[in-house]
């Protein structure tokens, strides 16, 4: 599926947070990594049309986002950071469930897709646990499960990880890794691009820097004027002998 | 806060009310409630309540559920009991008291078995002779959904905002915690309204 971004600007209030974004994404793994503010998630909501641009357009698969909101959302399943705001029923599998209720699928057919996602993602035995007393990391992957069972043709993710902790970071960049479907992934997590086919860089509302993962978060880095190692979830800074801009191994 | 999860897996295998339509749940507490107040007797209430809470194992949802609802309950039992008592009739204290708890528990039977799923599926058909006049059935059962969902949204904005004061060593005043307690609240609600639209739930 291809994303379109033609010369899309948006501003808050008068302050631009896209500037004139020229874009076509129809890669599987696209990556967007910047600084707080730099307009990651303005881009990734004009997606699947929760910003509508104030010029330009945003096209998926030919589909003006202005136009075909309620069909884009249809193909463009989105997962936000924080996963309880996204919880709308009290159990786990009643979470999952709601999002076939308009799907026109018969009843026995909702509860196998909802059965087998769950299965997917580990939560199989949480079925009717209550969604809000989950873990962090459990409930990131119900709101992956809940937006997955509608079997969107793109995942976009803005910050999906921002609130876990190592292991769970793993388990969902893994499952996302793992995904059939086309990923569009904003992150503040360097690791979880790794091995993606495209990886953006923004600043300041435009895209300063198209390419590969290693070549990216250097070019990244390099625009922090920080060390590789001090974004690493592990923590280049500080202990040991500290590594140079472009030291950063995927 | 345990509100939203009122829902009880049965545990065991006379999970009887589990596999109940939830439609003629509903209508059996009604038909139950209005034959409580309707014979508004001394003997029958405390023994309803008494029914009611045996009713629970009977049922496999486990004595706990039906103390949990006893405890919710006590404080107002124990007031409004007082408060007949002192007025000189003890009788009108066990009728109203008994009366109360038996209701309170059938209603816990009715909610700690049926999901709230099935529930909205109900009140879906429910209101579709609505549709009529130009409401939407589906957003009538959405809307209760939300309203179960905001319990813990608003309980979690409140410990939060308790725990920042609390933390930042303010003490008194608690009326300084309106404010961020409704700005949490209204941000939650903010984030759940964009991934219901996310969602196409809508
Ligand atoms: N709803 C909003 N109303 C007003 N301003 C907003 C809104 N959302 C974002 N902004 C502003 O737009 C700019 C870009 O925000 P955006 O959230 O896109 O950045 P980001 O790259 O995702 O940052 P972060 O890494 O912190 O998530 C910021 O200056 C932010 O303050
Ligand atoms: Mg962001």
């Amino acid at each position: 599926m291809t994303l379109r971004l033609e010369r899309v600007s948006h501003a808050y209030d008068g302050r631009p947070v896209l500037r004139d974004v020229d874009l076509e994404l129809s890669e599987h793994r696209i990556g967007l990594i910047g600084a707080n503010g730099s307009g990651k998630s303005t881009l990734a909501r004009t997606l699947n049309g929760l910003v509508l641009p104030d010029s330009g357009r945003v096209l998926v698969d030919g589909l003006d986002t202005r136009r075909h909101a309620r069909e884009i959302r249809r193909r463009v399943g989105f997962v936000f950071s924080d996963a309880s705001a996204q919880i709308v029923m009290p159990t786990v599998a009643e979470d999952v469930a709601i999002g076939l209720r308009r799907s026109g699928l018969g009843a026995a057919e909702q509860r196998a897709r909802v059965e087998a996602v769950l299965e997917r993602h580990g939560l199989a035995g949480h079925r009717d646990h209550p969604a809000h007393l989950l873990s962090g990391g459990q409930r990131q992957m119900l709101a992956l499960a809940s937006v997955l069972v509608t079997e969107p043709e793109v995942l976009v993710c803005d910050e999906p990880t921002t609130l876990l902790d190592l292991r769970n970071t793993a388990v969902v960049a893994q499952a996302l890794r793992e995904l059939p479907q086309q990923v569009v992934l904003a992150t503040h997590h360097l690791d979880t691009v790794s091995g993606f086919d495209r990886v953006l860089v923004m600043d300041d509302g435009r895209v300063v820097f198209d390419g590969a993962p290693a070549d990216a978060v250097a070019h990244y880095t390099a625009l922090m004027g920080v060390d590789a190692g001090a974004a690493r979830p592990d923590g280049g800074a500080g202990s040991g002998p500290r590594r140079s801009g472009g030291g950063y191994r995927p | 806060m345990t509100m939203a999860a009122l829902y009880v897996p049965a545990r065991s295998r006379r999970a009887v009310l589990h596999r109940l339509p939830a439609g003629a749940k509903l209508l059996a507490l009604l038909v139950a409630v209005c034959a409580l107040v309707a014979a508004a007797d001394t003997a029958v209430a405390p023994a309803s309540a008494a029914a009611a809470a045996l009713l629970h194992p009977l049922c496999g949802l486990g004595v706990r559920t039906a103390l949990r609802t006893l405890r919710a309950l006590a404080p107002f039992l124990a007031a409004i009991a007082l408060f007949q008592w002192l007025a000189g009739d003890w009788q009108a204290a066990a009728r109203v008291s008994g009366q109360l708890a038996a209701a309170a528990l059938l209603a816990a039977l009715v909610t700690a078995s049926t999901r709230v799923s099935e529930m909205l599926d109900l009140f879906e058909r429910l209101a579709r002779p609505l549709a009529r006049f130009g409401a939407n059935p589906r957003r009538v059962a959405l809307v209760l959904a939300l309203t179960i969902r905001c319990i813990p949204l608003v309980a979690s904005a409140w410990r939060a905002s308790r725990e920042a004061y609390i933390a930042r060593g303010l003490r008194g005043r608690p009326d300084a915690m309106v404010v961020p307690v409704i700005v949490g609240m209204l941000r939650s609600a903010d984030a759940l309204g964009e991934a219901l639209t996310a969602r196409g739930i809508d």
